[in-house]
């Protein structure tokens, strides 16, 4: 039992103190790193909860996709990051104002919350407990909640459509392939057959 | 000494802060503001797991795989919003951000 506290508090830490870093660092490419941290944490937090393929999904989702994108935009975007950090200091107090009273606020929530009496009994999908977990969310996912799925899947769809079509521009003067002008040409408007005598070359006939 | 609801609860609010906090101390910076949602989003999906393992109720975590589905075109959405800005205005500050404005 002891070993389950150190770990969950040695994961934890990771993740709070890599979110920390995540806003406070200098540089942003630091700032993603960070990011990723946080996640895989926090991916180490949910194996520890008992949600293995959620994990996984995390980690595959943020660390391979998500963050990979985040990299990608930071380093293309020439931005002087050193000029937009300027005046974070004159934005602490308030940001300090406001997560503190957001603490205070959770931390009154966390210390009276109990759970009703009758909420353990109307639970709506219970875990069984002899299947593994990808298996107990797949049995529910493709039953149950497959509209929420296939509504997922449509989200993905537009997202990927809509980021492709924003980021999408045709440049002027580019060549490309014309491939109906490529089919069209015949040999007499491509080849020119000459005749070439000995010992006098190309000379006019070119 | 044992790992409760508590504890993870505890984790996700201290997340879900750090977020909120990342939004007021980067006001200037899209990307760090872009980071910080994600950040509250993993908090929500923290509470969502831990309510779920909790109760033994599985729809917790298939709530929380749509949150992280939504997060992730969230992400993709406003990265490519943000490349496009960058590409018209040559600068992500938050202040240039005011075409709409008239």
């Amino acid at each position: 039992m002891i070993v389950v506290a150190l770990f969950f508090y040695l994961f934890a830490g990771i993740c709070v103190a890599s979110a920390i870093m995540v806003v406070a660092a200098r540089n942003p490419v630091h700032s993603v790193l960070y990011l990723i941290l946080a996640f895989v944490n926090a991916a180490a937090l949910f194996v520890m909860m008992g949600a293995e393929f959620l994990a996984m999904i995390l980690i595959v989702v943020y660390v391979g996709a998500v963050a990979v994108l985040f990299l990608f935009v930071v380093m293309m975007l020439d931005v002087d990051f050193a000029e937009l950090k300027q005046g974070v200091l004159q934005y602490l107090p308030v940001g300090m104002l406001v997560g503190g009273i957001f603490v205070g606020e959770l931390l009154f929530v966390a210390l009276t919350w109990v759970i009703g009496p009758g909420i353990p009994q109307a639970v709506t999908a219970p875990i069984p407990a002899n299947i593994p977990n990808t298996e107990a969310i797949g049995l529910v996912l493709y039953t149950r909640y497959v509209y929420f799925f296939e509504a997922a899947g449509m989200i993905l769809l537009v997202a990927m459509v809509g980021a492709i079509v924003l980021t999408l521009q045709h440049r002027v003067r580019v060549r490309r392939q014309d491939i109906a002008e490529q089919v069209a040409r015949s040999p007499s408007a491509s080849i020119e057959i000459v005749k070439v005598r000995s010992g006098q070359g190309l000379g006019n006939n070119l | 000494m044992t790992i409760g609801l508590g504890h993870y609860l505890a984790v996700a609010a201290i997340l879900f802060t750090l977020g909120i906090f990342g939004i007021f101390l980067n006001r200037k910076n899209v990307i760090i503001i872009l980071m910080s949602i994600e950040l509250i989003l993993l908090a929500v999906n923290i509470n969502l797991v831990a309510f779920s393992t909790h109760l033994g109720d599985i729809v917790g975590q298939i709530y929380a795989l749509l949150v992280l589905t939504v997060a992730a075109a969230e992400a993709a959405i406003g990265l490519a919003i943000l490349v496009v800005f960058y590409r018209s205005k040559g600068s992500i500050a938050v202040e240039d951000i005011n075409l709409m404005k008239g």
